[in-house]
């Protein structure tokens, strides 16, 4: 039993700290750090733009459509040192969740049309699944497409859409077919945003930011040819995408990082003239996630090593996502709570340096945001139940 | 990167295995515990014949020059089947400062009568005041002519009643609480002065409160220098921890098994109650601590294979501390799904948690290894 790398693993494991130690700017990492009147878009395309120049945007892909030829060991090392260099991953939208539903199962057409666009990230994507009625319930969506010979006229609304303010295409699941067991009858389609008909509304968090957006369609025609794959059977690909989507949730390296800087922070604060890091019961609490987090990343390392053995990510895939969220909170929990009264202040009066306690803004937001983890891409209870069928049989 | 026993490991892993699943059932387990001495000798020399006594030992020995993987290997097998004979007391502690002795005389005597299954053996370190906290020692051995005259008394000595050779902690210079000054004697237990006396523990083993009164013992029955017991003890005691979390685990996973089989047969309200999907999530719950528990121990073997003791330090720990928290959930989770019948001492299930619950209590506590864990840590 060993966690040994070979030396080309290594190789390659500098190869990329070097890279990210030298492209990821101070400049974009300025623009991604979510501060007034920074340009988040701007910040990550650019980004984006210099992983594609290196041929790293997207690791996922098979090589054909431009993707990288990465062992499964490579993938994880350059997951691991993203992690840890603290750089915010790829937009997912078109990288990782549309993309590979149009290699797979889209159309000759649809790949040349729609891939090397989101390579270069020229196209924003955003996703159309959720929508006031169908939530975890994904299936019980209804958005409708109905069929007029050459086009779709779609109609719905879709919510909880991430980045739709940037977003040139969404892709949407829709009800072409009623009548059927709710899973059937759906459709996968791409619909381009400047599509008369649509309109974004956005929806404040309780982080005070706006992030996320409702999808409004009325009467929007869409082409037949952007249909993926076959009328009917969306749900199909989608259910795909899914599996890939809970791959790769356990952010055991962003954790690691982010609970590094809590420590240090801990040792910076004090109360009664005592650094916090030296409360036994701050240890306590402390030791209570970073224990969690050492299982963590050998219990990825487990799933990692029988999907590097040939192995696909089994159902193990939902374990990672709900201890990797649930370890992530307790993270955000425990910042918050550092920055006791000042993690209340808003920065619409005054800025962090005012306010003396810089890391609170931060605390605040993303113990905010970071609720949102336990309730996306399957909430936690929904990936129990998938434990509960798949792995115990119940 | 590798996370698969070796096929070595997994021969000896299956004969454990094979051996609790035809020979060792739940039946036979309380004849044993019921019977006088509480152990199957029998059974004790199959382990001789089949060479599990002789894990970790040097070839030289006659060992099977194992390391730590095996011992989990083995201890992971042994809690499935909540086996009483005093494997991880004799060969896995016992044993363990045995093979780390550097008392080359000592080890060439002892060692092979462990393998051959004729010695039981135990570490009688815990006095009635020193809690978790091995170099408090106030047992003391003083120099006579040729050797040492030990006085003092040993609590909760491993099955001390079976075990016929004591490693004894004493103390031959410095404080109660000193680190330095702890030395490690070998001690037989019908020497003159020595007297054990043996109780029953609640996860069906024993344990014996072992007096020690002018015991002389002669100078060559030290482990290692006089007054370096503890660095011996330092040295070991990964191992330890990680054989017993490894037994741990086996029960865990066994609970688990037997919760969830349970449930798929039990019918209320016109149905199995493995369809509810409270006890539903509460069993992924447990299926996680499980897992959890299992990624704790493999990181521990890593860094064990790796030779990296600072980090091993560390996770050993919160290996414990893990071992705890787990345990406990996972043994209260299958008493309350299993229901009332989960309360009675018929049924195994009881039986499997009291012996976690001992586990916990071993080499100290959740809390105690927590507050360990944190100083390596957090402290300037």
């Amino acid at each position: 039993m060993d966690i040994k790398f070979s030396a080309q693993d290594l190789a390659f494991r500098d190869e990329v700290r070097d890279f990210f130690a030298s492209e990821y700017d101070g400049a974009i990492a300025e623009q991604l750090s979510g501060a007034q009147g920074t340009d988040y878009k701007g910040g990550i395309v650019a980004w984006q733009k210099k992983l594609h120049a290196k041929g790293w945007i997207a690791p996922g892909w098979p090589t054909e459509y431009g993707g990288t030829d990465w062992s499964a060991t490579q993938k994880f090392i350059y997951e691991t040192e993203r992690g840890l260099a603290g750089i915010p991953d790829v937009v997912p939208f078109g990288l990782k969740m549309v993309a590979p539903v149009i290699y797979t199962f889209g159309n000759e057409e649809q790949k040349a049309k729609f891939l090397p666009r989101i390579l270069e990230s020229e196209d924003w994507w955003c996703q159309g699944y959720s929508e006031p009625g169908a939530g975890s319930d994904l299936a019980a969506l209804n958005t409708t497409a109905d069929y007029a010979g050459d086009h779709y006229i779609v109609n719905g609304r879709k919510i909880w859409t991430t980045f739709a303010q940037y977003a040139d295409w969404i892709f949407c699941l829709v009800r072409t077919s009623k009548g059927m067991r709710k899973q059937q009858g759906i459709s996968f389609l791409l619909i381009d945003m400047k599509t008369p008909g649509i309109t974004v509304k956005p929806i404040v968090t309780i982080d005070g930011k706006h992030s996320l957006n409702e999808v409004l369609f009325e009467d929007v025609a869409v082409p037949t040819e952007n249909l993926i794959g076959e009328q009917d059977k969306g749900w199909t690909y989608a259910k795909a995408l899914l599996a890939h989507e809970r791959t790769g949730m356990a952010e055991v390296a962003d954790s690691t990082r982010m609970l590094d800087a809590l420590k240090q922070r801990a040792s910076v604060e004090v109360n009664g003239g005592k650094a916090m890091i030296e409360d036994p019961i701050f240890q306590m609490r402390l030791s209570d996630i970073e224990m969690e987090l050492m299982a963590l990343e050998y219990t990825e390392l487990r799933v990692f090593a029988s999907m590097a053995a040939g192995g696909m990510p089994g159902p193990e895939s939902s374990l990672l996502k709900i201890k990797g969220t649930e370890i992530s909170q307790a993270i955000h929990e425990l910042q918050l709570q550092l920055a006791s009264y000042y993690g209340g202040a808003l920065p619409e009066d005054l800025n962090a340096d005012q306010l003396g306690h810089d890391f609170a803004f931060e605390a605040r937001g993303k113990y905010m945001y970071g609720r949102a983890a336990t309730i996306y891409g399957g909430s936690n209870e929904v990936q129990r139940n998938v434990i509960a069928k798949a792995v115990l049989g119940l | 990167m590798n996370f698969d026993f070796t096929e070595e490991q997994t021969m000896i892993k299956d004969s454990v295995s094979r051996f609790v699943r035809d020979e060792y059932d739940f039946d036979t387990r309380t004849k044993i515990v019921g019977s006088e001495e509480g152990i199957s000798r029998e059974f004790w020399s199959m382990f001789a014949e089949l060479g599990w006594l002789s894990v970790p030992f040097a070839e030289e020995y006659g060992g099977f020059g194992g390391t730590v993987e095996d011992i989990a290997a083995v201890m992971e097998e042994l809690g499935k089947g909540i086996v009483v004979e005093p494997y991880a007391s004799t060969v896995v502690v016992f044993g363990g400062l045995m093979a780390a002795s550097d008392n080359a005389a000592l080890k060439s005597a002892v060692i092979p009568s462990i393998i051959d299954g004729s010695c039981m053996g135990s570490l009688a370190s815990t006095e009635a005041q020193s809690r978790y906290e091995m170099a408090d020692v106030a047992t003391g051995a003083t120099a006579c002519d040729g050797g040492y005259k030990i006085s003092g008394e040993k609590t909760v000595v491993a099955n001390g009643g079976t075990a016929n050779k004591f490693i004894v902690t004493a103390r031959t210079s410095g404080e109660q609480f000193d680190r330095d000054g702890v030395s490690l004697f070998l001690v037989d237990a019908d020497a003159p002065g020595v007297e054990v006396k043996s109780y029953k523990m609640m996860d069906g083993q024993s344990a014996a409160t072992v007096t020690l009164k002018d015991v002389v013992v002669a100078e060559s029955q030290l482990l290692n220098a006089a007054g370096e017991g503890m660095d011996l003890i330092d040295q070991v005691m990964p191992q330890i921890l990680m054989g017993l979390s490894a037994e741990a685990l086996g029960i865990m996973a066994t609970l688990n098994t037997t919760t969830v089989e349970y449930t798929k047969v039990r019918q209320q309200f016109d149905t199995p109650i493995s369809s509810f999907q409270v006890l539903q999530h509460r069993m992924v719950d447990t299926f996680m601590a499980c897992e959890q528990t299992k990624s704790m121990l493999y990181r521990g073997l890593c860094q064990a294979s790796e030779d990296d003791s600072a980090a091993l330090l560390k996770t050993v720990h919160a290996l414990k501390a893990t071992v705890a928290r787990y345990g406990r959930l996972v043994g209260e989770e299958a008493i309350q799904i299993h229901g009332g019948i989960g309360m009675t001492d018929e049924l195994n299930i009881g039986h499997y948690v009291k012996r976690l619950m001992m586990i916990n209590v071993s080499f100290g506590d959740g809390d105690y290894h927590q507050k360990k864990f944190n100083q390596l840590s957090y402290s300037s």
